[in-house]
């Protein structure tokens, strides 16, 4: 760390007075460091957040097709047709899937970093959870595509070690099954998890590395054995990050709509429904009536994160 | 698979496959990208290849096309990481030093953006286009990425100042700094390799974001929207997969590079507490 140059003969120039001005005026300083974020995220983001917000009050007119500027809530009416009741539960089912196989991989992985590696192997680990991280997004949607392809590398290793007839019979399984594993729930799910799985790692493993070593020590000198210290002591300390690393990805889930496009069973989910209600069909307000859905899930999730602390493990 | 969770002892051999596992499900798949960049089967999956080679290179090289839409993709990139560090750092600051009425409220704003799926960010902001009556440009997607990408600036500024030690600002101002020398001197450093790190994770999330520049590109692309329609409308499959791997090796400089930068540095800003 740069140390402060000794010559701290004071010369009050303009910043210097500017500085007390500043140290003496708390809010004034506190004023000029939020204002610039908060013009940003308050009016540009909000703002456009809440016009949309009141476009879902609207109604598309049945005949012209046009939007009737009129509030009323005829929108939502529509919203809570079986056939959108289904997309939602299938999107939310999907996000909480993903999140809980996420964080069963991610857990150990985390803990292994943060307590088995040398500074030189944490560095190789960070790097090979990040490289997917840094990777295209579309490219690594992309693998799975070629990795799942009926022609492709899963059928092949199952056929290898003759197991053949396992992944048919994975694949003739009601509902998450379908023709070839890149046209199947299951197909969506992997590349999800595979998708988000860095964001979990990385609060996780931020988390368990805030575990100080004295803590673990204390816990052992006072007669714990190592699976208790770790159910006691280490698991509720590393739980913020777990809650943090779920926000990522069940919020992540629940708005993609180009995975569900590219690898699965072509049955919509909440992003595809938006998008094609947006675009194609011209459908604003239940366009914008559909968003509010994963706004409610997020603002119920939050809620229950914010609980176990994730805020703070951000 | 856990427990023996004991610092010194060596890691149970289930904990280790896990470990080893997540690792090769994270990385395995851009193996294959590489792999089938070199492939000739030019219209299906099939594996193994039936045969390797080199040209899709060649044909890549030529289609301007993809070059133009990494120039945007970067310029975009850099713009929004410079709004997201400066404004990331603010609100960081500005979230560490004050208590406040509202305090909780704009917590929650900063990760709104993030926590909100991307679908809802682009929609909104491509109505509230359509209602202002500005037209798509290049300024349009970056408005969209650096709103998205302040969050995870923030998040890195303000876990480091909070582990930096109150203590040394003190002493700073103590031997005579005023705020500005502090925040050069003192603050500065101690955040630098966070500020970074954030930076760059920004760079990253902006390189990648295919969501919401969906809603607020016009007819211009960026590489992730170049790829998208590839995907979609296959024109030439083998020179997606080398577009894929060009991406790949790109991404792994900067990583490089982060990891140099905050090496030495780590230790150092971590000792306050």
């Amino acid at each position: 760390m740069a140390a402060v140059s000794a010559d701290a003969a004071p010369a009050p120039g303009v910043l210097g007075r500017f500085s007390t001005f500043l140290y003496l005026r708390p809010r004034v300083m506190l004023l000029l460091l939020l204002v610039p974020p908060l013009l940003w995220l308050g009016v540009i983001y909000l703002g456009s957040l809440f016009a949309l917000l009141a476009q879902s009050l609207f109604h598309i007119d049945d005949f012209s097709g046009l939007v009737v500027y009129e509030p009323g809530l005829q929108t939502y009416a529509e919203l809570f047709t079986p056939a959108n009741i289904d997309i939602i539960t299938r999107t939310v089912v999907m996000a909480a899937v993903v999140t809980l196989i996420c964080g069963a991989i991610a857990f150990p992985l985390a803990y292994y970093m943060a307590r088995y590696t040398s500074t030189h192997s944490k560095a190789i680990f960070y790097i090979a959870v990040m490289m997917p991280l840094w990777s295209n997004y579309l490219v690594r949607v992309y693998s799975w595509k070629l990795i799942l392809a009926k022609e492709g590398v899963i059928t092949w290793l199952f056929n290898l070690v003759g197991l053949g007839g396992v992944l048919d019979w994975i694949l003739e399984l009601p509902v998450i099954g379908g023709p070839s594993l890149s046209v199947s729930y299951i197909g969506t799910c992997i590349t999800f998890v595979y998708i988000w799985l860095p964001y979990m790692v990385l609060p996780v493993e931020a988390a368990l590395e805030r575990v100080p070593r004295s803590f673990i020590e204390a816990s052992a000198d006072l007669g714990a054995h190592p699976g208790e210290t770790f159910r006691r002591v280490i698991l509720p300390l590393a739980i913020p990050g777990v809650a943090a690393g779920s926000i990522f990805t069940f919020s992540l889930t629940l708005g993609d709509y180009i995975i569900p496009q590219l690898v699965g069973s072509s049955r919509p989910f909440i992003g595809m429904a938006v998008y094609q209600l947006q675009g194609t069909a011209g459908n604003i307000p239940l366009a914008a009536a559909f968003t509010i859905v994963p706004m409610v899930v997020m603002g119920i999730y939050l809620t229950i994160a914010k609980r176990f602390g994730a805020f703070d493990a951000l | 698979m856990r427990s023996d969770g004991q610092s010194g002892r060596p890691a149970g051999w289930g904990l280790r496959m896990a470990a080893l596992g997540g690792v090769l499900f994270l990385n395995l798949p851009l193996a294959f990208i590489l792999l089938y960049a070199f492939t000739t089967d030019d219209r299906t999956f099939s594996f193994p290849p039936p045969g390797l080679t080199v040209k899709w290179f060649a044909v890549a090289w030529e289609r301007g096309d993809v070059w133009e839409a990494l120039w945007l993709s970067v310029r975009v990139a850099a713009a929004s990481m410079l709004m997201a560090m400066i404004l990331g750092t603010l609100a960081a600051a500005a979230m560490y030093r004050f208590r406040f009425f509202g305090k909780e409220a704009i917590t929650l704003l900063i990760l709104l953006p993030i926590a909100l799926p991307g679908i809802v960010t682009g929609i909104s902001l491509r109505s509230a286009f359509a209602l202002g009556g500005i037209p798509f440009s290049y300024w349009t997607i970056v408005l969209g990425h650096a709103t998205f990408c302040i969050v995870v600036v923030y998040n890195n500024v303000i876990a480091r100042l909070r582990r930096s030690s109150p203590a040394l600002i003190e002493a700073s101002m103590d031997l005579g700094a005023n705020a500005f020398e502090t925040f050069r001197y003192v603050i500065l450093p101690s955040i630098a390799t966070a500020l970074l790190a954030g930076g760059m994770l920004a760079f990253a999330l902006s390189f990648d974001e295919v969501i919401v520049t969906t809603f607020t590109a016009g007819q211009q692309s960026t590489l992730p929207i170049w790829m998208y329609q590839e995907l979609q409308r296959p024109r030439q499959r083998p020179v997606t997969n080398v577009v894929a791997v060009f991406v790949i090796a790109v991404t792994f400089i900067p990583i490089l590079a982060a990891y140099y930068l905050t090496r030495d540095t780590h230790d150092a800003a971590g000792s306050g507490k």
